[in-house]
């Protein structure tokens, strides 16, 4: 079939229609070339880079730390070449094979060039990310990194903005505790049953509808000055904390019960009739079957909730709260840089990933505590 | 009087009648089986007897008592007329001895250790003592059936409703659970079970009943429907039936 169809569009088809016409496999040459030039952009560009932090670097041993890093990433753009080379070799075995009639072998040679030309491709788009971004903390006699990334600086302030940043996780603690327990009694109002729940599930909706509107550094001001301005007993003599924790109990509980509204909404109604057809009320119900595997659903999403919570601690700073954010803000201003407050985005950073790891973990040991033969 | 009754039953969801006019009686420890082509009402008939439906019209009477319509106090109902369902509807987070004793303990107030004692005992009879500190998923689906059994026995109800229980088990699975509804029938509890196990009706129904358009167009004995059905629709529908190698 193949000669066939080369015979009839071959245009030199009378002496050998095989190795005259172009190969019908097509080459991976261009896709190879685009690999070519694109890695030795890299290693320009990370040599580049690299050459300016050697330059840059003000001490010995900076300059040897940062060298050997530098250098391995100049390393690994030259060793972008190396699947580069081997596809070069692959799209050389696939055109010989092509003139030979082989066309399967032709056709899988081509296939491992173009593979090998995107991974050459793939490999240089995340180095030349990292040359971009160290030339961007070089640009303008490195004041990038002396604004965001002084290290000096950050170890000075570390300590101050550590300890004021118990203060963020002590808010968001507490406030995730009372935001579970307040969540939920709003999503069961919402889900109140009956023609008596109407208004409740009025009055709930309204509450979701309200909190979710307002910025949280909106209601955090307001509860942090409007309360103690309008001499509320009890609630005046909170102090900026407590009011911290109340504001972001009420934001976050809007989200929170639409998560467990979605939840509870997801158990099969089949486990209500079952439930309810041995007897046991609403309430029980929803106690002990229903609830206790929404909660088990919405946990990541629960999670996701949460971090967002933790990050709306530093908010707080409105209010005069001293957490790491109004600490570093201190730092800042007295030093004039702002590698004090990258300190704080870094202990954010810190605090938020075990949390995924550890909700991961949660929900493995419960589908396999699910699936025990006991 | 039965002690079951069903009374001009009607239901209908929105404009869409399932029941028009039902009528059936069950006697104490009979057992009544109902058949019938998908969709002709048999599971709603079950659901509005154990109240997890609201009837439109009519009545159903319990041992004389009337257990529908407004003010009945359902969940009384239900401590007496136990239900299993299709697909078995265990609850995957609680283990089989949860399952079990969720209803004793906090419906009719059992201390956990008795609740617990007489869910063992139950599970020893349909042979699944083992498996009380299992997880639903962790069962196959015969044994999951005989568990949601168990659930409904352990609040030793009068009147046991069975929603075509063996419908969604392997057919290997089958005759596990069927033994035990033989063995609970021999026991002389009364049974209402809707079914598309046709000799196992044969076999153990004192009454048939052949439900059609949500209504009950034939009654009779097992002998009298499976043998000498009077409807024609009746015969149709068993000649599907004996086709389709069911009977």
């Amino acid at each position: 079939m193949t000669l066939e169809k080369n015979s009839a569009s071959g245009d030199k088809g009378a002496q050998s229609p095989r190795a005259a016409h172009p190969s019908p496999v097509g080459s991976a040459n261009t896709l190879l070339l685009a690999g070519l030039l694109a890695a030795a952009l890299t290693i320009a560009g990370t040599g580049f880079a690299a050459y300016l932090t050697i330059s840059v670097a003000d001490t010995a041993a900076w300059k040897v730390g940062l060298g050997i890093a530098v250098c391995a990433v100049v390393a690994l753009a030259v060793a972008t070449l190396w699947p580069l080379a081997r596809g070069f070799r692959q799209q050389a075995v696939s055109t010989k094979a092509a003139a030979a009639g082989d066309l399967v072998t032709a056709r899988t040679f081509r296939a491992r060039a173009a593979q090998s030309g995107w991974t050459t491709l793939g490999s240089c788009l995340p180095l030349l990310f990292i040359a971009t971004f160290t030339l961007f903390l070089l640009a303008n006699d490195h004041a990038v990194q002396t604004t965001f990334f002084d290290v000096q600086f950050m170890a000075k302030s570390a300590a101050d903005v550590t300890v004021a940043f118990g203060e963020n996780v002590k808010i968001a603690l507490l406030a995730e505790i009372f935001v579970l327990v307040w969540a939920l009694v709003i999503a069961l109002a919402r889900l109140a049953p009956t023609k008596a729940g109407r208004p409740l599930r009025w009055l709930a909706t309204a509450y979701v509808d309200t909190f979710r509107a307002v910025p949280s550094i909106i209601v955090i001001y307001l509860v942090g000055f409007g309360l103690p301005l309008a001499g509320v007993p009890v609630f005046s003599q909170m102090g900026p904390m407590w009011s911290a924790v109340l504001a972001l109990t009420l934001t976050y509980s809007a989200y929170v019960a639409e998560v467990y509204r979605a939840g509870i909404e997801g158990i099969h109604w089949s486990q209500m009739s079952a439930a309810r057809s041995l007897g046991l009320s609403y309430g029980k119900t929803m106690r002990h079957v229903i609830v206790p595997q929404a909660i088990r659903k919405v946990t990541p999403p629960l999670l996701n909730d949460f971090i967002g919570l933790q990050k709306d601690t530093a908010l707080v700073t409105v209010i005069g709260t001293v957490d790491a954010f109004t600490q570093a803000k201190i730092y800042s201003s007295n030093y004039f840089n702002l590698s004090s407050v990258t300190v704080v985005a870094i202990l954010f950073i810190i605090i938020t990933i075990p949390q995924t790891r550890f909700v991961d973990r949660l929900l493995e040991r419960d589908t396999r505590r699910q699936q025990s033969k006991g | 009087m039965a002690f079951l009754e069903l009374n001009e039953v009607h239901k209908s969801y929105g404009a869409t009648p399932v029941l028009r006019g039902v009528t059936l009686h069950v006697e104490k420890h009979q057992v009544v089986c109902l058949i019938g082509a998908s969709g002709c009402g048999k599971s709603t008939l079950l659901r509005c007897v154990n109240a997890l439906e609201e009837i439109n019209g009519g009545d159903i009477r319990l041992d004389g008592d009337v257990v529908s319509g407004e003010g009945v106090d359902v969940n009384g109902l239900r401590r007496k007329v136990g239900i299993v369902f299709q697909s078995f509807n265990l609850f995957p987070h609680m283990n089989v001895l949860d399952n079990v004793t969720l209803a004793p303990t906090r419906v009719l107030g059992l201390p956990k250790p008795e609740a617990e004692t007489q869910a063992k005992a139950l599970l020893a009879r349909v042979g699944l003592a083992e498996k009380a500190a299992a997880f639903p998923d962790s069962l196959s689906g015969g044994q999951q059936q005989r568990v949601a059994i168990v659930r409904a026995l352990a609040m030793n109800p009068d009147v046991l409703l069975l929603d075509e229980i063996t419908s969604a088990l392997d057919p290997e699975l089958v005759a596990e659970v069927l033994n035990i509804v033989r063995d609970l029938a021999a026991d002389g509890l009364t049974i209402l079970m809707a079914t598309h196990e046709m000799s196992f009706a044969r076999e153990v129904a004192d009454q048939v009943a052949y439900i059609h358009e949500g209504n009950v167009l034939e009654l009779g004995t097992p002998e009298e429907i499976f043998g000498e059905p009077k409807e024609e629709r009746t015969r149709a529908f068993l000649k599907k039936i004996i086709e389709a190698g069911r009977l």
